[in-house]
């Protein structure tokens, strides 16, 4: 009753805001769902006590069976809730966010004509988010997955007067589908490999799937999947790869990143609540979800580490230079994904779930934060326009500040102080250089020069906003104002997530309590020891993650406190470098060119060459045609003498008796 | 009342409408009125009969029911009516759509209204004609003569350009048939029988399998349509009264993917087996190809209709698929395609009605003052668009599941649709309903009348109602595809056989 009550509370407020807003009103849409929000929230923490932190011995899994959803041949799936530790976690972080979120954006979206619309779509999000995470199935998931993904379209899109909020939605929309075109073939994949798509059976398969070495069975090929004949080791990392396209789509990694910076569009909570703390982070669900399988595929984990070092490297080098507050931080979050996703691919999928959890305290904290000083500065989003700000709005510049302390990870290595961040980065960073995975060479340099950046960029984003000289016009900062005390609630109580987040949950989550906590939520095969070989590596890697954050505050500090013309004598002396990064290493020109208007080309020309150019003019046009010149040409036959007619009779009949003769022959 | 004609009922009730109609004159001031009412009445009624085969129906019965049967012309050839799984829901679908054509004609259509409704209502009777005929020649008569109202429509009530839509129309669909007649007098020739009953339980030698095959493939496939034979699909839909583009995407689309299940796969399932990778060739090519060609289209309704030869891909892929998943993915496509195309094509209604173009280019930021119809266009988009939790889903999954077993490149290229179709389907959306209302022509539009609503809002409800829970239809065709898909591969399992022993 309770998981219902945490699912379908969402779903309640969505309906009442959705269909009755323009009767009830802006106010009562705006109570009727934070209250359920806030319901929901706190039936997480209890379920989250009851599951995750209950001294169980089993592996329990609670099912919830809900009603029939699709039965056909061998498919068989239901709405269903599967709760285990791993969906605890995630009830308390979306709940947790959603309805701070929605508090929050009470004060935000104060004038704003349209409230009951936006706190409808907030719902809605939030109920796609509890389905995809409660999900039995890969369907019910996929579900999930796409209604968040229309969610998000409709929040992106939420002021469709912008034209660039429309283009920004759709992008989104458009760009997490090409995941989904690699998730749907996953999940036909799974159910060939498996027979089924509910998680029950696909895990108990999972186990004994691959046959044991030397066995008769191995590498006989089972399956022909894209013309490649395979074995079933090599099937099942076909399956995940095609699974992880989809995660890449939704989490915004590398390649598939493009959407998320211009998802800024939309009003800024959304941007903490969709883009930062829950949706982004399903596709890291989606991995340590279906661990069961992907651990049985180095391969697979190979390219899931690969992608995630290159984009928390390659996002960290474009948050850098980036002007728009908003999208420092978004740039700042794909790149936190990068290192979720190295932690799966080295098998420490508590450490991935752990960041994800930190994470979406600090950088839900820190995107309100940015929001509170949008509000501040009357919807200024470039920091170039900003400066000076700490004097006038102390309590958000502190507590982004808490923010930007955890996001950073500053703490002492070796030691219980430290902010959140700081205990889940510095394992992951540890995890990668402690794991046997072929990259992790790589993994380990690259997440600690994005750590170096996510410092520089952090501290560069605080400097610029809160420091120096305002740079804002003295209209604009003759307005500044704190926010109201329901903005800034929902900021204090992440900014305890972001302090205590860390320090309270890390033995939990990837420590000594690490069974007893997961119950078997995650699956690590007897030979995956990363649990244990993270701690023996040498002391320098451990420091390396505190020295490269020190770097990075360092070098911001001196250039934007200590001599701030420096940043725009670098930006002209290395010009190329510059506008590579302030383009973001032109992805979306090259995409442009690629994709859009490679289809659009393709699209016109298969229309007017293809449809009317071929297929009409041979077929129905050129029968037509053909018609009216046989006409013609037997208008031309009469001629209106008789000895023609008679002629052509006479060899008619000709005709006639020959078949006629001919025919019954045969 | 078992023993009440109930498919004979169904199929000719319009007919009374009919005679009403002629008895009624349009002139004076409540003849206008009293057309529409009758017309209205005739279809709800029939809708309302029709759910008795529904409820009436036996799931677990694979075979046929509610079966009728009488001698006709003392030739072999007889009236025999009868329903299973694979054609039950497709009678209710038709019943289901008449009372919305007639309501979204209700002040669109000016002139000779009461020949229009005369034209719909037989167009009704021979529709459902064909989905309960089990008489191969009382199946090509009805197959046919939904040619011919549906000619009329276009070509008496359609837009500017009708006369060339509809004769190309007629034509595409004629060449077909005329195939088709042969394969039917052929079937007969060798098997003395036109009943479909038997000719299910016959099995063809594998040569003239292939043969009938064809034939049977040259009508459908136009039908259907398939690439590249759908050319008339967009002209015929461009210039259709609103009305006859609901009826053509929602029914007749789907008379060629029923005649695929009953006669293709059912009747020749060793050329069916020979042909599947032919027929997933152009299924491929028709997602692909014609959702590119969809994106760049300037006019709303032929968007639409590119998309639907798009969806029909799907169908057909599906039904080739020859498995559970890909046979009811299919079935369930093309029902849930009936309802979101149709709904669609009455929201592009909607919106001609007001303005009298389907320039996408004239349109623009209608959210603004038309806030409700911004809604039912979004959920239908979505459905379109294959959203889980709308009906459009579940076929479309199921399809790509059902051939994924079969094919694994086949289902790569089927799965671009799925990004495809959101381009062409959002990129649509943002142009009419997103942006800011600066277009003078569209500042006075008003929001969905009461009769509007009454047209969308149940077509809301059951694209998402069967979203969430599709068991019902699931239920009714399972236990014949079933059938159908054990009896496909037993056939083929024992040409196998066959092969083995003579070598």
């Amino acid at each position: 009753m309770i998981y219902k009550a945490i699912v379908f509370l969402p779903l309640i407020g969505f309906l009442i805001a959705g269909l009755f807003g323009r009767s009830i009103g802006a106010k009562a849409s705006e109570y009727v769902t934070s209250g359920f929000m806030v319901i929901a929230a706190i039936l997480s923490w209890i379920v989250f006590f009851n599951i995750a932190l209950a001294h169980g011995d089993g592996h329990e899994v609670i099912k919830v069976e809900v009603m029939r959803w699709i039965q056909s041949g061998g498919i068989d799936v239901e709405w269903a809730f599967r709760v285990d530790t791993l969906t605890a976690v995630m009830f308390v972080v979306v709940n947790t966010v959603s309805s701070l979120v929605h508090i929050y954006s009470i004060g935000y979206m104060h004038h704003d004509p349209h409230r009951p619309r936006f706190f409808a779509y907030l719902s809605l999000f939030t109920f796609a988010m509890l389905m995809l995470v409660t999900a039995d199935n890969l369907a019910q998931m996929f579900f999930g997955w796409e209604g968040v993904g229309l969610a998000s379209y409709l929040l992106i899109g939420f002021w469709y007067k912008k034209p660039s909020a429309s283009a920004a939605a759709m992008k989104a929309f458009i760009v997490n589908r090409v995941g989904d075109f690699g998730f749907v073939l996953g999940i036909a994949g799974v159910f060939v490999l498996f027979g089924s798509i509910s998680f029950e059976t696909i895990f108990a398969a999972a186990a004994s799937y691959l046959p044991a070495e030397g066995s008769p069975e191995a590498g006989q090929a089972i399956i022909n999947i894209f013309g490649m004949t395979l074995d079933k080791a090599n099937a099942i990392t076909v399956v995940c790869l095609l699974l992880f396209m989809g995660a890449m789509g939704k989490s915004a990694q590398f390649l598939l990143h493009t959407w998320l910076p211009d998802a800024m569009e939309g009003p800024t909570p959304v941007s903490a609540l969709i883009h930062a703390a829950t949706m982004v982070t399903a596709g890291v669900f989606l991995v340590a979800r279906m661990s069961p399988i992907f651990e049985l595929s180095h391969d697979a984990l190979t390219v899931v580490t690969f992608i995630g070092a290159i984009t928390a490297f390659f996002a960290a080098t474009v948050g850098l230079v980036q002007n728009d507050i908003k999208r420092v931080i978004a740039y700042s979050t794909c790149s936190q994904l990068g290192y979720m996703f190295v932690a799966l691919g080295v098998g420490a999928y508590g450490a991935a779930i752990f960041h994800l959890f930190t994470h979406a305290f600090f950088k839900a904290l820190l995107f309100l934060g940015a929001g509170s000083v949008i509000h501040a500065v009357d919807g200024e989003q470039d920091m170039r326009y900003m400066g000076g700000l700490r004097k006038h709005i102390p309590i958000t510049f502190w507590m982004m500040t808490i923010g930007t302390l955890a996001l950073t990870g500053v703490g002492i290595p070796g030691t219980m102080f430290g902010f959140a961040g700081f205990f889940s980065k510095d394992v992951i960073i540890e995890s990668a250089y402690a794991s046997h995975s072929a990259v992790s060479g790589i993994a380990f340099t690259l997440l600690v020069i994005a750590a170096l950046f996510t410092s520089f960029y952090s501290w560069r984003l605080a400097f610029l906003t809160f420091f120096g000289k305002p740079r804002a016009s003295a209209d604009v900062m003759h307005h500044v104002h704190e926010s109201p005390m329901v903005m800034l609630v929902p900021l204090y109580l992440l900014a305890i997530g972001a302090v205590l987040a860390g320090v309270l949950f890390e033995g939990h989550f990837f420590g000594h309590e690490y069974a007893q906590f997961w119950k078997g939520a995650l699956f690590t095969l007897p030979e995956n020891e990363i649990l244990e070989e993270f701690h023996h590596v040498p002391g320098l890697v451990k420091w390396s993650p505190f020295i490269a954050m020190a770097l990075g505050f360092v070098t911001a500090w001196y250039m934007y406190i200590k001599s701030p013309s420096m940043p725009r004598r670098l930006a002209q002396s290395q010009k190329v470098l510059y506008e590579f990064l302030l383009n973001k290493w032109y992805f979306d020109e090259l995409y442009d060119f690629l994709f859009v208007r490679s289809a659009k080309a393709l699209g016109r020309f298969l229309w007017k060459k293809g449809d009317i150019g071929v297929i009409d003019t041979y077929g129905p046009n050129g029968v037509a045609a053909r018609v009216v010149d046989v006409t013609n040409r037997v208008v031309k036959l009469q001629s209106g003498y008789l000895y023609h007619y008679a002629f052509a009779m006479l060899i008619g009949i000709a005709a006639l008796v020959t078949w006629m003769m001919l025919g019954s022959s045969i | 009342m078992t023993d009440w004609p109930i498919l004979s009922t169904v199929t000719f009730l319009p007919l009374v409408g009919v005679l009403l109609l002629l008895l009624t004159r349009e002139e004076g001031t409540y003849g206008r009125r009293n057309i529409l009412n009758v017309s209205l009445f005739t279809t709800t009624f029939t809708f309302v009969v029709s759910l008795f085969i529904w409820i009436g129906f036996d799931n677990s019965n694979p075979g046929f029911q509610m079966v009728e049967k009488h001698a006709w012309l003392g030739t072999g050839i007889s009236y025999h009516l009868g329903v299973d799984g694979i054609s039950m829901l497709f009678v209710i679908l038709t019943t289901f759509l008449m009372p919305f054509c007639v309501l979204a004609s209700w002040d669109s259509v000016g002139k000779r209204l009461k020949e229009y409704m005369i034209a719909f209502l037989l167009l009704e009777v021979v529709m459902v004609g064909v989905f309960v005929s089990l008489d191969i020649v009382l199946f090509y008569v009805f197959f046919e003569a939904t040619l011919i109202p549906m000619f009329v429509i276009i070509g008496v009530w359609g837009g500017k350009d009708r006369v060339y839509a509809s004769y190309k129309f007629f034509l595409y669909t004629l060449t077909g048939s005329v195939l088709m007649m042969l394969a039917v007098m052929a079937m007969y020739w060798q098997t003395g029988t036109t009943d479909i009953t038997e000719l299910l339980k016959y099995g063809f030698p594998g040569g003239m399998q292939t043969w009938l095959w064809l034939a049977c493939f040259a009508a459908f496939s136009v039908k259907m349509p398939m690439w590249p034979v759908h050319t008339w699909l967009p002209d015929a839909h461009v210039q259709a009264p609103t009305a006859g583009s609901v009826i053509l995407a929602g029914v007749m689309l789907k008379l060629g993917g029923y005649g695929f299940v009953r006669f293709s796969l059912a009747m020749f399932p060793l050329a069916s087996d020979y042909f599947a990778p032919f027929v997933f060739t152009l299924s491929v090519l028709a997602i692909i190809y014609t959702s590119l060609v969809a994106m760049m289209q300037d006019d709303i309704k032929k968007l639409i209709a590119y998309s639907s030869v798009a969806h029909m891909g799907y169908v057909t892929m599906g039904i080739f698929a020859a498995n559970v998943q890909g046979l009811q993915g299919a079935l369930f496509q093309m029902l849930s395609h009936g309802i979101v195309s149709g709904a669609l094509f009455l929201c592009v209604g909607v919106v001609y009605d007001r303005l009298h173009t389907r320039e996408i280019a004239a349109y623009g930021g209608l959210v603004n003052n038309m806030p409700k119809y911004a809604v039912a266009f979004m959920v239908f988009t979505m459905a379109n668009v294959g959203l889980p939790g709308t009906s459009g889903f579940v076929g479309e999954f199921l399809t790509i599941i059902g051939v994924f077993r079969v094919n694994t490149w086949v289902a790569l290229f089927a799965a671009t649709g799925v990004i495809l179709s959101a381009s062409y389907a959002l990129w649509l959306y943002r142009r009419v309903i997103f942006g800011a209302l600066e277009k003078e022509s569209l500042k006075g539009l008003l929001d969905l009348s009461a009769r509007e609503k009454v047209i969308l809002y149940p077509l809301v409800a059951l694209t998402i109602f069967y979203g969430f829970y599709p068991a019902p239809i699931f239920d009714a065709t399972a236990a014949s595809v079933d059938q159908l898909v054990n009896n496909y591969s037993a056939a083929l399992q024992a040409a196998k056989d066959l092969a083995l022993n003579v070598h």
